[in-house]
């Protein structure tokens, strides 16, 4: 069996081993002199496991965007990231005028509903908009054509929101209810990180309920398995594909506001680097397969949040944290090399991407 | 009843769309910013003229998807879209006078209100209902003229609008010229045309159009019937004018223009460099910028005293750049040789947001500086004569772009660049053809990188100075843009797109925040409207052109059977 294997070894392969066996030592390396050193207590670690759970969770969130859209149309929606700011950017107006009112304080439970629903309803419509007029005449170009347009798109509606709603940063309002943690068994654990797990964990059974429990999931998942065939079935393949656009929109603007109350300002490019990080999550689970990007969005968040002193600050790197996104992407570049069909197996075939 | 809606349905969809895009023009701001300027001075202003280019579009829109052939009912759906998207805007005049929009919307102010209304708030606001389905009636009208008289209107009205548009870069340099000055005195003003100069340029384009739609096919032949050695004398007497041309340009346009004109050439640079790797070999690649980083930031390192490395001079510190973008082009292409389309656009952007986030990591920073980036590059210089100015860096990067096209060019109809071809529409294939893919593959991203190297190079030394902001993402959306709008392996179309996409905002500063906003809504109109660019390679024309013409051919065959 080991026989000819001089024939089958390219260059290529010899060079890929080597980049997957440095990064391998690298992080290796830095794992045991990070924890040789024990700079960190397990206190330490616990709260970068829930900051990376609850950051996982809203990649999840985004992530589920991504891999359905992926799942109808083969394509990346790269506008996705404009359809997740678009929601909490509009519904901060909404948060502040409660905020200024008081009401925030006074009926906290029913603002956030609110603010859900309005920041929701916004993401659903600019991603109903972006395929009614972007993406549907495109329906049978050549597949770079699309791409190039929700590049395009991306960036148009990224500047139309900052001519709506201006350049700067908005702080959102800070829920006095959200305000520090809870103690459990000896363990602090922040609200606002419980509300974020929580909610994303709700709102992610919603949607995977949908698509496996209903007559309207059962049609897009048709639709995403074969476009022809279902159509002949007598399903409307184009109005399963806006739903599809709907659902992940909704997905994208209530993952929108959990972001909005973790990090608590909204900016017209708050959607960039979210939205790379929930295609990596997309990507790592396996584009086109929801359960698969739910997972890929917890791991990448937790990968993440203890990456940078798990796997660097041993080897001494100096301000760690500050290549946190570089170890995503790379992250997206390792798994797009060595493992395009994602952590969790293939369910849709990269054939001709 | 039914029947007749669906005659004038289309009227109020467009109408309704019209309205849309007026209102989101007023609320980004862009009505306001753009109503300084004047195109006719103190009759149409740059704001009227967005209003009413977009009104026209959509009346155009309205006549053409018109189902009836009668002109009555064309009309008739262009001015129902008028007045619709009159009404649009006259809602948004009510509801911003019932309440302050401006707490949440920051551009609706009350300027914003007298500009929409023509000045005089509700009491002029019915004039809306004139104005709109005036230009909508116009579209209407247009779209039943003949193609000629049609074109004529279209190219002389686009002429008037963008000799307004570029006055301040017109009369400056036509005033240079002496005689010439006493034209630009009565065409221009300080602001935007003169009315005489307006209509007697509107004439002057209406009458060479319309000659040249008599007579150009007459031309077009006669060039044709030259024996071949003819045509030749002819086109390298056109291509050394232009050389002449090219040669002394920085020499009329004065230092901004001539500023402008670099940044145009060093885009022309990165365009044509992935265009190699984009328009020919068909990779789409979004991590451009950092081969251009590494030109850039390999010069510094090698010629900066700040580092004091090597202190090298430019020219010995050139080829080292563009080798490193060379090999760097090689690495980053070798892991991501197997992929294809969406995911490759991906891994490279991932790539140069790698790059871009390491070097300004302060880890790095005892090498390349940081966030602080590297200062006291040297200029270039050959011979004592040093390479300061904008007018002297212009003649580098012509010699750059001189180069670099002359490469594209020569690669372009070779065995590798009909193999970059062949794998660009499609790579199976052109494997069982005997291609070996990844050379082909490596040969193409190696090319890439040694183009935009070089323009990282001189990008470096023109400034003096590199950092790590100036090498985002944007830049590789934005060559990636020029080349799409220009037209995919069109090595002219690169240089049509740079200048329209780089040259064009440039000159117009003052609307800077609007320049990605523009962008993005090109590229998407591109591929809606027109995917193979504004100056197509010709075999793209071709293809384009052929589904065209299969699609005439299925419509005529459905019609028959």
């Amino acid at each position: 069996m080991l026989k000819g294997w001089k024939e089958r070894v390219t260059g290529t392969d010899l060079v890929m081993w080597l980049i997957a066996a440095a990064i391998l030592g690298v992080v290796l390396a830095g794992s045991v002199a990070t924890l040789w050193s024990g700079r960190y207590e397990g206190r330490h670690w616990f709260d970068f496991i829930v900051f990376g759970l609850a950051q996982g969770s809203i990649y999840a969130l985004i992530a589920m965007g991504y891999t359905m859209v992926y799942g109808v149309l083969r394509m990346i929606n790269f506008a996705h990231s404009e359809v997740f700011m678009s929601g909490p950017y509009t519904a901060y107006y909404v948060a502040a005028a409660f905020y200024q009112s008081g009401f925030l304080e006074s009926h906290p439970f029913l603002c956030m509903v609110v603010v859900f629903l309005v920041s929701m309803a916004t993401s659903t419509l600019i991603a109903y908009l972006l395929e009614r007029i972007a993406y549907r005449p495109l329906r049978n170009a050549p597949r770079l054509i699309p791409l190039i347009t929700a590049i395009g798109a991306s960036f148009f509606l990224q500047y139309m929101f900052r001519g709506f709603y201006g350049p700067g940063f908005q702080a959102y309002p800070v829920i006095k209810a959200l305000e520090g943690p809870w103690t459990f068994w000896g363990l602090r654990i922040l609200k606002y990180q419980v509300l974020v797990i929580v909610a994303a964990a709700l709102f992610m059974y919603a949607l995977y309920a949908f698509i496996q429990r209903t007559r309207v999931g059962k049609a897009i998942r048709a639709v995403s398995e074969d476009k022809e065939a279902s159509y002949l079935m007598g399903i409307d393949v184009d109005k399963m594909i806006s739903t599809t656009f709907i659902i992940g929109g909704a997905a994208a603007g209530a993952a929108g506001v959990l972001y909005a109350i973790m990090f608590k300002q909204v900016h017209f490019f708050m959607g960039f680097i979210p939205g790379i990080k929930a295609f990596t999550a997309a990507v790592l689970g396996g584009i086109g397969n929801i359960p698969g990007a739910m997972l890929g969005g917890i791991f990448l968040g937790i990968i993440e949040s203890i990456g940078p002193s798990l796997f660097l600050d041993g080897l001494g790197i100096v301000a760690p944290y500050q290549l946190k996104d570089a170890i995503a992407f790379i992250m997206l570049v390792l798994v797009l090399i060595f493992r395009p069909t994602g952590i969790m197996g293939e369910r849709v075939a990269v054939k001709k991407a | 009843m039914t029947g007749v809606f669906t005659l004038w349905k289309h009227g109020v969809k467009t109408g309704l769309l019209g309205g849309l895009i007026t209102v989101l023009l007023s609320l980004m701001g862009m009505v306001q910013a753009f109503s300084e300027r004047q195109i006719v001075s103190g009759v149409f202003s740059m704001d009227q003229a967005l209003l009413a280019v977009a009104v026209v579009f959509v009346g155009y829109l309205a006549a053409k998807r018109t189902t009836s052939t009668t002109p009555l009912w064309v009309v008739i759906n262009s001015l129902t879209c008028g007045f619709v998207t009159a009404g649009m805007i006259m809602l948004l005049l009510v509801i911003g006078d019932l309440i302050n929009l401006r707490a949440v919307f920051i551009n609706a102010s009350p300027v914003l209100y007298q500009l929409l209304s023509f000045g005089h708030g509700f009491e002029s606001a019915p004039l809306l209902f004139v104005a709109y389905p005036l230009c909508s009636l116009f579209a209407g009208i247009l779209y039943l003229l003949p193609a000629a008289l049609r074109r004529m209107f279209t190219a002389s009205l686009t002429c008037v609008i963008g000799a307004g548009i570029l006055q301040d870069l017109l009369r400056p340099t036509l005033a240079a010229w002496g005689s010439l000055a006493e034209a630009a005195e009565w065409i221009f003003t300080a602001n935007g045309l003169t009315e005489q100069g307006a209509s007697a340029l509107f004439l002057v384009i209406s009458v060479v159009t319309l000659v040249w739609s008599l007579k150009g096919k007459a031309v077009r032949t006669g060039y044709k019937r030259l024996p071949p050695s003819g045509q030749k004398t002819l086109r390298w007497s056109g291509i050394a004018a232009l050389l002449v041309v090219l040669f002394i340009l920085p020499q009329i346009l004065g230092i901004f223009l001539s500023e402008v004109l670099t940044i145009v050439g060093l885009y022309v640079l990165l365009g044509l460099g992935l265009n190699i790797v984009v328009g020919y070999a068909g990779l789409l690649d979004l991590g451009y910028v950092a081969f251009f980083a590494i030109g850039a930031y390999a010069t510094a390192i090698l010629t900066s005293p700040e580092l004091g490395f090597f202190s090298l001079s430019f020219w010995e510190a050139l080829p080292f750049a563009v080798l490193l973008g060379v090999v760097f082009g090689v690495l980053l292409g070798i892991p991501v040789l197997k992929m294809r389309g969406d995911y490759l656009a991906i891994a490279t952007l991932g790539f140069g947001e790698i790059i871009r986030i390491m070097v300004l990591s302060d880890f790095l920073r005892p090498w390349l500086g940081g966030a602080q980036g590297i200062g006291k590059i040297p200029k270039a210089s050959i011979a004592g004569f040093e390479f300061g100015m904008p007018q002297e860096i212009y003649y580098l990067i012509l010699a750059g772009c001189f180069l670099v096209i002359f490469i594209s060019l020569r690669l372009k109809d070779s065995r590798l660049g009909r193999a970059w071809k062949a794998m660009r529409e499609d790579e199976d294939v052109a494997q069982a053809m005997g291609i070996n893919l990844v050379a082909t593959k490596l040969l193409a991203f190696g090319t890439g990188a040694a183009f935009s190297a070089l323009s990282g190079a001189i990008f470096a030394t023109k400034l003096t100075s590199v950092y790590p902001h100036s090498m985002n993402v944007m830049i590789s959306i934005n060559i990636l843009c020029v080349i799409i709008v220009g037209g995919m392996g069109s090595i002219p179309g690169v240089i049509v797109g740079a200048a329209a996409l780089v040259g064009l905002p440039e000159l117009l500063r003052e609307f800077a925040e609007y320049r990605l906003l523009v962008y993005g809504l090109a590229l998407v109109v591109m591929m809606l409207v027109r995917p193979e660019g504004l100056w197509p390679e010709a075999v793209r024309r071709r293809e384009f052109h052929e589904e065209e013409v299969d699609e005439n051919n299925g419509a005529t065959a459905k019609a028959s059977s």
